[in-house]
C-alpha cells in the first residue's frame, strides 16, 4: 500500500456539551476505498463532519496529504482536496441540477479546471446533462444521490467522502452507484464512505473501521473484519 | 409605491432567507437612508434621484458593519437574543436620530422631478412614478445578480443549505456579510427614492417597516421574486383602498388582507415552507 492520504487520530468531539467521539481514529491510503462502519449513534457522521471541517475537534489531529487540517473551516478544507457528500444528499433544492454541479467547483482550486472536470463527471453521470435544467428537489432519491456525488467530484478531490451513499435507494440504483464508486476509485481518487450494512460495505471496500460509542473498536482488511467474531458483538450486542 | 415596498422588503427577505433572522432594525435603516438622501441634498446639493447610489453605498456599509459588529456574535445564540439584538439596534438608531437630528419633519424642497403626469387620465406625481421605475430597476438588478452571477448563486446556495454550501468551498460568513450589505443597499436605494416625496423624521421607519414585514410575509419569507409580487399587491391594495374609503383607513385594508392570507396560507402566497 502506498502512503496514507488521510490520518485522523485521537479525535475528541463534542456536540453541544455531549461528547460524541472519544479518541476515535481512521485512516485512508492513497487510492484506497475505506468503509466506516458502526451501529446508529456510534459517531460515524460526526467523525466525517470533523474531517471536512463542519465540526471542530476538542482534541486530536487530522492530517491530510501531509498537512494538518484540524480546526480549518470547511470551505478551506475543500481546497486541500477533501470533498464531502453529506448524508441524505443535501442538494440545493431550488437550484437546477446544472447549478448544483457547477457550485461543486466553486472553490478557487477547482474552478480553473471546471469545464474539463465537468466533461469527465458527465461521462460518469450522463443525467447531469439530460436533467441539467431540472430543479434538484424534483429528482428521485437515486438521481439526487448521483447529482450529489457528481457535485462532490467537481471539487477535483483526492479524497471523496460519502456519508451513507445507499440510504433509502432501490437495489438496482445501489448497484449503479457501487459501479460508479469503483470507476471513480480507478481514476486514483481515494474514497471513505459510511454504511450500515457490513457485508455490502466490505464487499466494496479494501479496508474497514468500526466505530462503537465514539471509539474505534475494530479496523483491518475487509475480508478479516467480515470473519471476525467482534463484528457480531458490535452489531448484535452479543 | 408597490415597487418601493418590494425593494424595502427584498432586503428583509434576503437576510431572513440567508440566516433565518428577522432584522427588526430594517425600518430604521430606511430612516437613515432618507436622512442620507436629505443631507446629500441639503449639504451637497445632490438631488435624491442621484442620491440613490449614495444611499445604497452608505446603507450597504451600515449593513456590513451591523453584521460584523452585532449579528456575527449572536448567530449561535438563542432566538430571543437574536430578536433583542436587532430590536435593540432599532431602538438605538431611532433614538440616535432623535438626539442628533431632532424630531423636526424635514422635506426635500424642489426636487428635480416634481409636478404630475397624466397616465391614461389618472394623475400621478412624477416623483412617485420615477421612484417606482427606479425601484423596479433596482429590484431587477438584484434578481439578475442572484440568479445570473457566481457570487449570487453562492449566496442563494448558502440560503438553501448553509452546511452543504460551506462544503462547496463557499465562505458562508462572507456570504452573510454580503447579504447584509445587499439588504442594506436595497433599503438605501428605497430610502433615497422615498425621500423625494415623503416627510423625513426619526420615526418614519415604523410605517414602512410594518408594510415591509407584511410584504415579506405575503410573498413568502426568503423568496425574492415572491416579494416583488407581494409588494405590488400591497401597493395596489393601499392605493385602491385610499380611493374607495377614507384614506386614513387605507392601511387597515392592507393589514386585513395580510391577516386573511396568513390564516389561509401561513407560508405566504408564494412561500415554500
Amino acid at each position: 500500500m502506498a502512503g496514507l492520504i488521510l490520518e485522523a487520530r485521537g479525535l475528541d468531539v463534542l456536540l453541544e456539551d455531549y461528547q460524541v467521539l472519544w479518541g476515535a481514529h481512521v485512516d485512508v491510503g492513497e487510492g484506497e476505498i475505506v468503509a466506516l462502519l458502526g451501529p446508529n449513534g456510534a459517531g460515524k457522521s460526526t467523525l466525517m463532519n470533523t474531517i471536512s471541517g463542519l465540526l471542530r475537534p476538542r482534541g486530536g489531529e487530522v492530517v491530510f496529504a501531509g498537512r494538518s487540517i484540524a480546526g480549518l473551516r470547511a470551505h478551506r478544507i475543500v481546497r486541500e482536496g477533501v470533498s464531502h457528500v453529506l448524508e441524505r444528499r443535501r442538494l440545493f433544492p431550488y437550484l437546477t441540477v446544472r447549478q448544483n454541479v457547477l457550485l461543486g467547483a466553486y472553490n478557487p482550486a477547482a474552478r480553473a479546471g471546471r469545464d474539463e472536470q465537468l466533461r469527465r463527471v458527465t461521462e460518469l453521470f450522463p443525467l447531469i446533462e439530460s436533467r441539467a435544467n431540472q430543479l434538484a428537489h424534483t429528482l428521485s432519491g437515486g438521481e439526487q444521490q448521483m447529482v450529489a456525488i457528481a457535485r462532490g467530484l467537481m471539487a477535483r478531490p483526492r479524497l471523496l467522502m460519502i456519508d451513507e451513499p445507499f440510504l433509502g435507494l432501490a437495489p438496482r440504483i445501489v448497484d449503479q452507484i457501487v459501479g460508479v464508486m469503483a470507476r471513480i476509485n480507478a481514476d486514483g481518487v481515494a474514497i471513505l464512505f459510511i454504511e450500515q450494512n457490513v457485508e455490502r460495505a466490505l464487499g466494496i471496500a479494501h479496508r474497514g473501521f468500526v466505530l462503537e460509542s465514539g471509539r474505534t473498536v475494530l479496523e483491518g482488511r475487509a475480508a478479516d473484519i467480515v470473519r471476525s467474531p467482534e463484528i457480531r458483538k458490535v452489531f448484535l450486542g452479543g | 409605491m408597490g415597487f418601493v415596498y418590494a425593494l424595502v422588503a427584498a432586503g428583509l427577505s434576503l437576510i431572513f432567507g440567508l440566516m433565518e433572522l428577522v432584522n427588526f432594525a430594517h425600518g430604521e435603516f430606511l430612516m437613515i437612508a432618507m436622512y442620507v438622501a436629505f443631507f446629500g441634498w441639503s449639504l451637497g446639493g445632490i438631488d435624491p434621484v442621484l442620491g440613490a447610489p449614495l444611499g445604497a453605498v452608505a446603507l450597504a456599509a451600515l449593513g456590513w458593519a451591523t453584521y460584523h459588529g452585532v449579528i456575527r456574535h449572536i448567530l449561535s445564540g438563542p432566538m430571543l437574543a437574536q430578536i433583542f439584538a436587532t430590536f435593540g439596534l432599532a431602538v438605538f438608531l431611532r433614538n440616535m436620530a432623535h438626539f442628533v437630528w431632532g424630531v423636526d419633519f424635514r422635506t426635500v424642497q424642489d426636487p428635480w422631478l416634481s409636478g404630475r403626469v397624466s397616465l391614461g387620465g389618472v394623475f400621478v406625481g412624477l416623483p412617485q412614478i420615477s421612484a417606482s421605475v427606479a425601484a423596479f430597476g433596482a429590484f431587477l438588478a438584484l434578481y439578475l445578480f442572484l440568479s445570473r452571477t457566481e457570487t449570487g448563486l453562492a449566496l442563494t446556495a448558502t440560503a438553501q443549505d448553509r452546511q452543504a454550501a460551506s462544503l462547496m468551498g463557499i465562505d458562508t460568513e462572507r456570504m452573510f456579510a454580503l447579504g447584509w450589505a445587499i439588504g442594506g443597499a436595497c433599503v438605501g436605494v428605497a430610502g433615497a427614492l422615498v425621500a423625494m416625496f415623503f416627510y423625513i423624521y426619526p420615526d418614519v421607519g415604523g410605517t414602512f417597516a410594518l408594510l415591509a414585514y407584511v410584504t415579506v410575509a405575503l410573498g413568502g419569507f426568503g423568496n425574492v421574486p415572491g416579494t416583488l409580487a407581494a409588494g405590488v399587491v400591497v401597493g395596489l391594495v393601499e392605493a385602491l383602498a385610499g380611493l374607495l374609503i377614507p384614506p386614513a383607513f387605507k392601511y387597515s385594508v392592507v393589514f386585513l388582507l395580510y391577516l386573511a392570507v396568513v390564516l389561509w396560507r401561513p407560508q405566504g402566497l408564494f412561500g415554500r415552507f
